[in-house]
């Protein structure tokens, strides 16, 4: 997975596993003086479910939104599906993407948010049919189509015509994942997404959220400090410290018998 | 002086004319006030520094030199160079355009107002600009700020005599005119003022209503 660790050949970067999807080369995001990430390395594979875990603060939610483009990258080039997400090539040279690359780009991939982030000024079918006709031209008929069959897929069908004021956290969570499921992405990014819930209302989000992993091929990069649902969903799971991946590797490897000793510190600590 | 209601009734032709010129002033300098006031609001978010400048620049000149000013200006100036209005369009214009930057600011709290992830849902939609703002942040900024752009109606509806001084005879205007030529002031400057209790006090119900609805 990534270039400085020792364990990429058991990791998702190898091609046997398919097409790489996803890679972030020599990547660099820093926040004043506060280095965030540095020269990072990674890929994903198409399919895959990645989790990225370690302490607050060591970039995993960064890479989420460079890859969202709500951040752009002081250094490096995150490449998706074969496209440079930040950057264009125009007469051979690379230089930072315009407005309408980004976007091309960026319709491959789908956001869920720690705060749902619904419009609360639509109902839950228009905060789910908006960008697929506004983005995509699908046909209104089909969009609402559409979005009954992800509703029926998140258990809130009938809840089709509220505001999204009138939800728990929980169902407002499931429908922000039928929207975002709604533009068909390749990868789906998933920010802490139990973290703002009552305990209560956990377990059906990620339920939810086990069924896709489980049903479609979507890629999926995961944040998230349920370490139980990490186990669950991921092919790999990525240990974060202070800007860098300090280890890589399935869930079994990682969570029962990790070889950084920061690993097991910050699993003991959480667990 | 005695109150006489015979003057009452003699003022009473010009006091309808009057109020007619008031309310169009107030209702088509309000609908330019909402529409440009939102124009600078989006215009001073823009990235491009040559959009955003300029009409910062306008806007806290127009904000910040007197109304009266503005009127002499756009009725004796402008006609100098460009078409000469009449009375009435050049106040509509003035009371417009300079209601236009308190209501720009207005907006621009509104727009504030809306939370960050409503921006990051859009752009993780793909949502284009156009859409985003139609969509998603203008319905949420709006309904914030509706009782405050109500109270800018209200402080128009005070400042509107002030047309009257560029020959727009508005309802003062006619109060004023019918006093120098009767040497009655009591019955018609009473009767004005009464009319702007009865046009703004109820006005104002209507803003608190509507805050009591929309803001939560």
């Amino acid at each position: 997975m990534s270039a400085d660790t020792p364990r990429e050949n058991a990791t998702t970067s190898t091609a046997a596993d398919g097409r790489e999807l996803i890679r972030f080369d020599k990547v660099t995001k820093r926040f004043g003086d506060h280095v965030v990430l540095d020269q990072l390395e990674f890929s994903v594979s198409a399919g895959k479910h990645v989790t990225l875990i370690g302490p607050s603060g060591s970039g995993k939610t960064t890479i989420l939104r460079l890859l969202m483009t709500l951040l752009r990258p002081d250094e490096g080039v995150i490449t998706v599906d074969g496209d440079h997400l930040t950057h264009e090539e125009k007469g051979g040279r690379l230089v930072p993407a315009g407005e309408k690359h980004t976007r091309e780009v960026r319709k491959k991939i789908g956001m869920v948010f720690q705060q749902f982030n619904l419009f609360p000024n639509m109902k839950v079918l228009r905060n789910i049919t908006e960008a697929p006709v506004h983005v995509l031209g699908m046909g209104k008929d089909e969009a609402e189509q559409q979005a009954r069959e992800l509703l029926e897929k998140v258990g809130l069908t009938e809840h089709i015509d509220k505001y999204p004021s009138q939800l728990s956290g929980g169902q407002q969570q499931r429908v922000a994942i039928a929207r975002a499921l709604a533009m068909s992405p390749k990868v789906l990014l998933l920010d802490e997404v139990t973290s703002a819930l009552d305990p209560e209302l956990v377990a059906g989000v990620l339920d939810v959220l086990r069924d896709i992993a489980h049903t479609t091929d979507i890629t999926m990069l995961v944040v998230t400090h349920e370490m139980n649902f990490a186990r669950d969903i991921s092919d790999d799971v990525l240990m974060f410290n202070e800007g860098k991946v300090i280890e890589s590797g399935p869930p079994e490897k990682i969570f029962n018998d990790p070889d950084h000793e920061r690993t097991r510190e910050f699993l003991g600590a959480i667990l | 002086m005695n109150w006489n209601w015979d003057v009452v009734d003699d003022f009473m032709p010009r006091f309808w004319d009057g109020v007619l010129v008031t309310l169009q002033a107030l209702v088509l300098g309000s609908l330019l006030a909402f529409t440009l006031g939102l124009v600078w609001a989006i215009a001073q978010r823009s990235s491009k520094a040559w959009v955003r400048m300029p009409v910062t620049a306008v806007t806290e000149f127009i904000r910040n030199t007197p109304l009266l000013v503005q009127l002499f200006f756009l009725f004796y100036v402008v006609p100098e160079w460009g078409p000469a209005m009449s009375p009435l369009m050049t106040g509509v214009i003035g009371l417009g355009l300079h209601y236009s930057t308190y209501t720009a600011e207005v907006y621009r709290a509104g727009i504030d107002g809306v939370p960050k992830g409503q921006w990051e849902a859009a752009t993780a939609l793909s949502l284009p600009p156009v859409r985003t703002w139609t969509a998603v942040i203008l319905p949420q900024a709006i309904r914030r700020v509706v009782p405050a752009l109500g109270n800018y109606v209200i402080a128009m509806l005070k400042d509107s005599p002030l047309i009257a001084i560029i020959g727009a005879f508005e309802m003062l205007g006619e109060a004023r005119a019918y006093g120098s030529e009767t040497f009655r002031f009591l019955e018609p400057i009473t009767v004005v003022g009464i009319a702007f209790i009865v046009i703004a006090y109820p006005a104002s119900l209507l803003i608190r209503a509507l805050e009591r609805r929309l803001v939560r």
